[in-house]
């Protein structure tokens, strides 16, 4: 589904990711994790196709096409969407009105026709009772005046109602409490599917908890420093990130 | 610069749609202002002896003043004398009795603009007065509202039917020395609307102005003057359009709102006129002064607006709350792009006890436009337990453009509570990126973002109007995108 080859970013001179290489398969899940200004963040950016950097070399590859070539819409329309790490607040406009925007958007794009608005919304209304989530929600402004955790969740009600094929989860565990990390990760469980794949960028072992991940990867310096199974990531809970430093001074 | 940058860049190029001329044979008085112009207007109009008097108070007074320089705007000096004060279409001289005397070319004009006259189109059951240039054209819907006791004509047909109404409140209001371009207005004003809402009358359907600039070199004076009686209620509409041109053409109209004792007017406009082009050559200037009076105890008045016209806006629709328990509103969208400059507000004169203002105001910056809200409120000596609420947010668009705030608060009673909120912000990349990631077209977030921050002023404008506000301002923002 995803190939990144050789990936070269720099920001203003600077460069953030020097040669990411990474493969993600149809249905699987892939956590990315790594010490504070890794490139995590940037990775993800890069993959929705976010202003401000500069790809100085390597590719990445989207079900075969040229994923930076692509705008931004074009990207979501194909199937990518990331979770942001900060939501954006939208004053003014309504969630339930920013969701079907942003799905007869798609919609529009893959030659359906717009969802009747009954069925939309109900189909919506659905979907936030999994995620414990109180219909006002649908009609206050998008994100404003959220708490941390609301917002976490309503990115991914956004992503349950949007149905994208590849998920880009930036942080999502960040500012949440225990049960609402338990909401999201079953919220996020219950997409997977072998046709969805899942990228999640987290800093701590604790998401992976809940979301099982196929594979982890550690990025350190902008570069993929280890790859493994689940136990990486307990790994790497027991030892901190100490020795990926090491490792990448030697 | 970014992409984003670029796309809002294309999408704040608007075009403006309703730039076409009418060819119309009219007739129009050679450019020029004195004592003479004047009368030959009143005599033109077959006016009584007592108007022709009070515009030659205003002319004389006028004369006088100085122009104001106190706004946040930049123009050249206006020559008056380059002005012609007079344009009617030909076809007009003796006036229209019906709407089949009316020149079909006039009926095609407002059906261009959407503004079908044809009563039999019942246009969602609003009554339209169309002023075109400088005399009224049609008004529909007039024999169902005089069943209801409504009076809503032209000025020049009020000024023949019912010249006891415009002797009592004719500038009772915004005097005909008030203020430099009222004073103009006052000697050379040539139509406008006249609505009377009789005591205890809720007007059975919303009236509307539709004003329209057409021949070249010609200023625009309109007034108009809306009575509600004692608990009495209307909704008054008003929208205006004009023909590009590249010379500056002027607009200098004044509005009175009298209300009665619990009676409440509703008044919105959607302000289109012509903004010059994208290098600030041409376009309206839009000097207006609007001021409404709730004169009796628990009367009420509510200012709209929406201004996405002009090369130069300037007004300040105002309301002085003299009734104890009086209400007055303002809720404002002003967009400025390009080169275009706006300076408005609201004044807000307490008088009245237990009075209460609301202000709402969000101004949107783009290209050059340089936006200026300008407000007072004030709190007289004998206004026990005044409030006002004021919120004045500024979005900008872009990095040339500018937004200010002037707000005024003058309080002579301590019992007032006064309180003022002021946000400015900018489309941030932020925004539009969270936008498109999720599938929303640029285009569409700028616009989605736009009518977000504009919301609390259409949830006040009445359906009709809010859709045709939102649909001017995604024009306005409208462009080329990928």
């Amino acid at each position: 589904m995803l190939k990144i080859e050789d990936l070269h970013v720099s920001v203003e001179g600077k460069e953030i990711l020097r040669g990411i290489n990474l493969e993600i398969g149809k249905g699987e899940v892939h956590a990315i994790m790594g010490p504070n200004g890794s490139g995590k963040s940037t990775l993800s950016y890069i993959l929705a196709g976010r202003d401000g950097y500069n790809i100085t070399k390597g590719r990445v590859l989207f079900n075969g096409k040229d994923l930076l070539e692509m705008s931004v819409e074009e990207r979501a329309w194909a199937g990518v969407f990331l979770a942001f790490q900060y939501p954006v607040e939208v004053p003014g406009v309504s969630n339930i009105y920013f969701l079907k925007a942003a799905l007869n958007g798609i919609r529009k794009f893959n030659g359906e026709s717009e969802l009747d608005a009954m069925d939309f919304i109900s189909m919506v209304k659905g979907k936030m009772k999994d995620l414990d989530m109180d219909e006002k929600f649908l009609y206050r402004a998008v994100n404003e005046g959220f708490s941390g955790g609301e917002k976490k969740r309503n990115e991914v009600l956004q992503m349950s109602v949007l149905e994208p094929a590849l998920c880009v989860m930036d942080e999502t565990d960040s500012g949440l409490d225990i049960d609402a990390l338990q909401i999201v990760a079953e919220g996020v469980n219950r997409l997977r599917n072998p046709e969805r794949s899942f990228v999640l960028i987290t800093h701590y072992q604790r998401l992976l908890d809940y979301i099982k991940p196929d594979y982890v990867h550690v990025l350190a310096h902008g570069r993929v420093v280890k790859s493994g199974g689940p136990e990486l990531a307990l790994e790497l809970e027991e030892q901190g990130y100490a020795w990926v430093d090491e490792k990448v001074a030697s | 610069m970014s992409a984003s940058n670029e796309n809002l860049k294309d999408m704040i190029g608007q075009e403006y749609k309703d730039g076409f001329v009418t060819d119309i044979e009219s007739e129009s008085f050679p450019p020029g202002l004195s004592e003479d112009v004047v009368r030959a207007i009143s005599a033109k109009k077959n006016e009584p002896e007592f108007l022709l008097e009070w515009r030659l108070e205003a002319y004389r007074h006028w004369l006088t003043m100085d122009h104001p320089e106190w706004a946040f705007v930049e123009f050249p000096k206006i020559d008056f004398q380059e002005i012609s004060y007079y344009s009617a279409p030909k076809s007009m001289a003796d006036g229209p009795k019906s709407l089949d005397e009316v020149d079909p070319e006039l009926i095609s004009t407002y059906n261009k603009l959407g503004i079908p006259l044809e009563e039999q189109m019942r246009l969602a059951g609003v009554a339209v007065d169309a002023v075109f240039d400088s005399v009224s054209v049609a008004t529909t819907f007039k024999d169902k509202l005089y069943e209801a006791g409504v009076i809503f004509c032209s000025f020049s047909e009020a000024v023949k039917e019912h010249p006891e109404l415009i002797k009592q409140y004719l500038g009772t209001v915004v005097s005909q020395y008030d203020n430099f371009y009222a004073a103009l207005n006052a000697a050379v004003f040539s139509d406008g609307s006249f609505v009377y809402i009789p005591k205890g009358v809720r007007c059975p359907m919303e009236l509307s102005t539709y004003f329209r600039i057409n021949a070249a070199n010609t200023g625009q004076f309109e007034r108009t003057l809306i009575i509600a009686d004692e608990g009495s209620h209307v909704s008054y509409l008003e929208g205006c359009t004009a023909p590009m041109r590249d010379e500056n053409q002027l607009h200098a109209a004044v509005v009175e709102l009298v209300i009665l004792k619990d009676a409440e007017i509703k008044y919105s406009t959607v302000q289109n006129w012509y903004p010059g082009d994208e290098n600030g050559v041409g376009g309206i200037y839009n000097f207006v002064t609007k001021r409404a009076e709730c004169r009796g105890d628990n009367s009420k008045v509510s200012w709209t607006q929406v201004e996405t016209g002009s090369a130069i806006t300037w007004k300040y629709p105002s309301v002085v709350l003299k009734g104890d328990n009086s209400i007055g509103e303002f809720y404002s969208v002003a967009l400025t792009n390009n080169y275009q400059q706006a300076d408005t507000g609201t004044k807000m004169i307490h008088y009245g006890k237990n009075t209460s203002s609301t202000i709402i105001s969000k101004g949107i910056s783009a290209g050059h436009g340089q936006n200026t809200y300008r407000g007072l409120v004030k709190i007289g000596r004998k206004a026990e337990n005044a409030r006002n609420y004021t919120q004045c947010d500024s979005l900008l668009m872009g990095d040339q453009c500018g937004a200010h705030t002037f707000p005024y608060i003058e309080t002579k009673n301590p019992s007032a509570t006064i309180e003022h909120e002021a946000s400015t912000s900018k489309i941030s990349e932020d925004q539009l990126f969270y936008c498109m990631q999720r599938g929303i077209s640029a285009e569409d977030a700028v616009s989605m973002i736009v009518n977000g921050f504009c919301k609390e002023v259409f949830k006040e404008l009445p359906m009709e109007f809010a859709v045709e506000a939102q649909a001017l301002l995604g024009i306005s923002l409208e462009g080329s995108v990928g």
